[in-house]
């Protein structure tokens, strides 16, 4: 089954004219980002119809996506915990916000959990450390979290609860942070 | 009189970008117009392109993205005769540890980025211009995307910007989380495409950039300066600061401290200043251990450069670099060796991979430094972390290895006897880990 529908399509085809004729490969983040935000990770097929799109071969796509960290090419839940743990932040208690993280999600916490609803990230410096120790939550930000808070975040998306951010809208799950990330939607 | 009285915006202030930070209206375009915003681009659209260049210059601006390059000086390499379109490019990216000024500066007032954006297109003929924003700022993306919509309703970007016949596109475009796009040649690949590796220079993006065409990457802050020297001129400008750094500097201060946060200084202000009247100074009053002046990526300094000044040279004097304005600090109780290795793991991860001093350096080093913090190293370790150190050094492809030195260097330099502590316990003096000496003796 295609991974775009017509509609997204139409989409994809108004993301590759952001840029200038005869240079839509620049489109590739965002219409890596569509793809992601239809099936919460970008897939086989997601790749083969991006480079459709691109006019390019699955492999120089696939190529790209690997790259950056923030496509997942391997299973990944329906929301991603990030937990910075540079500097700044370990200096202010991050190892502990990851460990209770990690206890709290449970085995195959940085994969994905047997539920499909979490994955753990390990993540470097947010460029938030004057409010370390810093977590996203499908790329939303907390500030000054400590290991309680962080069990308390990942309590409330157990119940199919998003925490409020402290700026912004949280996106629902990692699926519409994809399609904010692709430059579409209200934003958050 | 004080250069500074002159200032406009009404304020008498040390404070050049971040004078309106109290001031909630200036986040949306009429808050910032009626505040006195998008006066330096107008004053910009009444002069010639050449002569905004040669204000710029004249201001002796310098770049705040990392490697201090005269602005102005940036503009005019870019050649006017080559039948291609030109391109700005701003560099949001943001990703140095330590470092959140140019967030903070979309966080509040998002138009002085784009009002500097628009002047530095205005000054090298450039229609088309992109802000490559980091993909983990998925807020902050918003936040630019809805100013850019907002500066287009209000005609200071898209066609005839403010009645006159200048155009300007601008179309924000996102990262996908990778440090080394905020270099300047693998951000241009990223946004055409590519995966996001660094490029041989030369040549230089100025005559073969973005699409092989003529570019201009500046930094967030390095833009925001702009619209206040259109306004207020090069000698206001040159009022703030030294000679060699003119201009005010906003400073990332992060760590053990008691305020954490953004502080706009004048260069040249003594980190003494920075660190006790702005960030409250040491967490719990505990004594200064370290301190990087501008992110992880310059080398670190001690308790004895308390009175150093923060600018160009005066921090490049006392064997470290201003960076991008980001100073981690640690306190005495810190472990300059677990500090060094968490540092290390983060350029081992994010090594695009492309060379090999930088990829197979970075994670020798790491687990060099583990096994010293863990209590595992041995005495012929201090050695290794020097060759390793002097083998990456400007022997890689591109700067981000030579970023990585920088804390193993110093800390070897300042902290010798810490690493020799940590070989010849057999622990980690600070946090006890390790087996101990005496459980090696056995072993061996
Ligand atoms: C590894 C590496 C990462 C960099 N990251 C950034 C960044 O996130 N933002 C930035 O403005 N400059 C960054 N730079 C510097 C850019 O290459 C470039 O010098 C800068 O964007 C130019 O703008 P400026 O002249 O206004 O400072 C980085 C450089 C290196 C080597
Ligand atoms: S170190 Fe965690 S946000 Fe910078």
């Amino acid at each position: 089954m295609a991974v775009l529908s017509p509609e997204l399509r139409g989409e994809a085809e108004r993301i590759k004219a952001r840029y200038p004729a005869g240079r839509e490969r620049s489109a590739m983040l965002p219409l890596l980002y569509l793809v992601q935000s239809v099936e919460g990770r970008v897939t086989r097929d997601g790749l083969r119809e991006v480079a459709d799109v691109l006019g390019l071969k699955t492999a120089e796509v696939e190529a790209v996506a690997s790259f950056y960290s923030m496509l997942r090419l391997r299973p990944t839940g329906a929301h991603v915990v990030s937990v910075c743990t540079n500097l700044a932040c370990a200096l202010r208690g991050a190892k502990e916000v990851y460990a209770a993280a990690h206890d709290a999600i449970g085995s195959h916490a940085e994969e994905m959990t047997e539920d499909g609803l979490l994955t753990l990230h390990e993540e470097e410096c947010l460029g938030a450390c004057d409010a370390a120790p810093v977590v996203q939550v499908d790329f939303a930000n907390h500030d000054r979290v400590t290991p309680e808070r962080m069990r308390e975040l990942i309590e409330a998306l157990r119940r199919g609860e998003v925490s409020e951010p402290s700026a912004g809208r949280a996106p629902r799950d990692f699926k519409e942070a994809s399609w904010i990330l692709a430059g579409l939607g209200d934003g958050a | 009189m004080d250069p500074r009285r002159a200032g406009g915006r009404g304020v008498t202030t040390d404070r050049i970008i971040t004078r309106n930070w109290g001031n909630p209206d200036v986040f949306h375009v009429d808050g910032y117009v009626a505040n006195g915003g998008y006066a330096g681009l107008k004053k910009a659209l009444a002069m010639a392109p050449e002569d905004v260049i040669e204000l710029v210059k004249g201001s002796g601006l310098r770049g705040r993205g990392g490697a201090g390059f005269p602005t102005g000086v940036k503009w005019s390499f870019v050649p006017q005769d080559t039948g291609k379109p030109t391109y700005v490019v701003c560099n949001f990216d943001e990703s140095e540890p330590g470092t959140f000024n140019n967030r903070e500066l979309v966080d509040r007032e998002p138009h002085q980025l784009l009002e500097g954006l628009a002047i530095a297109a205005y000054a090298v003929r450039c229609h088309n211009a992109y802000i490559y924003v980091r993909g983990e700022f998925l807020h902050q993306g918003t936040i630019v995307r809805r100013a850019v919509e907002e500066a287009y309703d209000r005609g200071f970007l898209g066609k005839g910007i403010c009645g006159s016949d200048f155009d300007l596109d601008v179309v924000p475009h996102r990262g996908a989380g990778a440090y080394i796009c905020g270099e300047e040649t693998g951000l241009l690949n990223s946004l055409e495409g590519f995966r996001g590796q660094p490029r041989q220079r030369p040549p230089f993006p100025a005559v073969e950039g973005l699409y092989a065409s003529p570019t201009v990457i500046n930094n967030v802050e390095t833009l925001c300066n702009v619209p206040h020297i259109l306004e207020n001129g090069a000698d206001w400008f040159r009022g703030f600061g030294t000679a060699k750094s003119p201009g005010t500097k906003v400073f990332s201060v992060s760590g053990k401290v008691e305020r954490p946060g953004n502080y706009e200084v004048p260069m040249g202000t003594p980190f003494r200043v920075l660190l006790e009247e702005h960030a409250g100074g040491v967490l719990g009053g505990k004594a200064l251990k370290a301190w990087t002046p501008g992110g992880s990526s310059t080398p670190m300094l001690t308790a004895e450069h308390l009175d150093v000044g923060l600018d160009f040279e005066s921090l490049q004097a006392a064997g470290s670099l201003l960076g991008t304005g980001a100073a981690i600090v640690l306190d005495e109780t810190d472990c300059v060796v677990e500090a060094a290795r968490r540092l290390l793991a983060f350029y081992a991860h994010e090594s695009c991979g492309k060379c090999t001093p930088c990829r197979e350096g970075t994670w020798w080093a790491v687990r060099v430094l583990s096994r010293i913090e863990e209590g595992l190293g041995r005495p012929e370790d201090l050695p290794i972390m020097n060759d390793l150190g002097r083998n990456i050094l400007f022997r890689a492809f591109c700067p981000l290895a030579d970023g990585a030195v920088s804390p193993i260097t110093s800390t070897l330099t300042y902290f010798r006897e810490e690493y020799e502590a940590h070989v010849r316990e057999g622990r980690c003096p600070f946090t006890g880990s390790g087996p101990g000496r005496r459980i090696e003796e056995v072993a061996s």
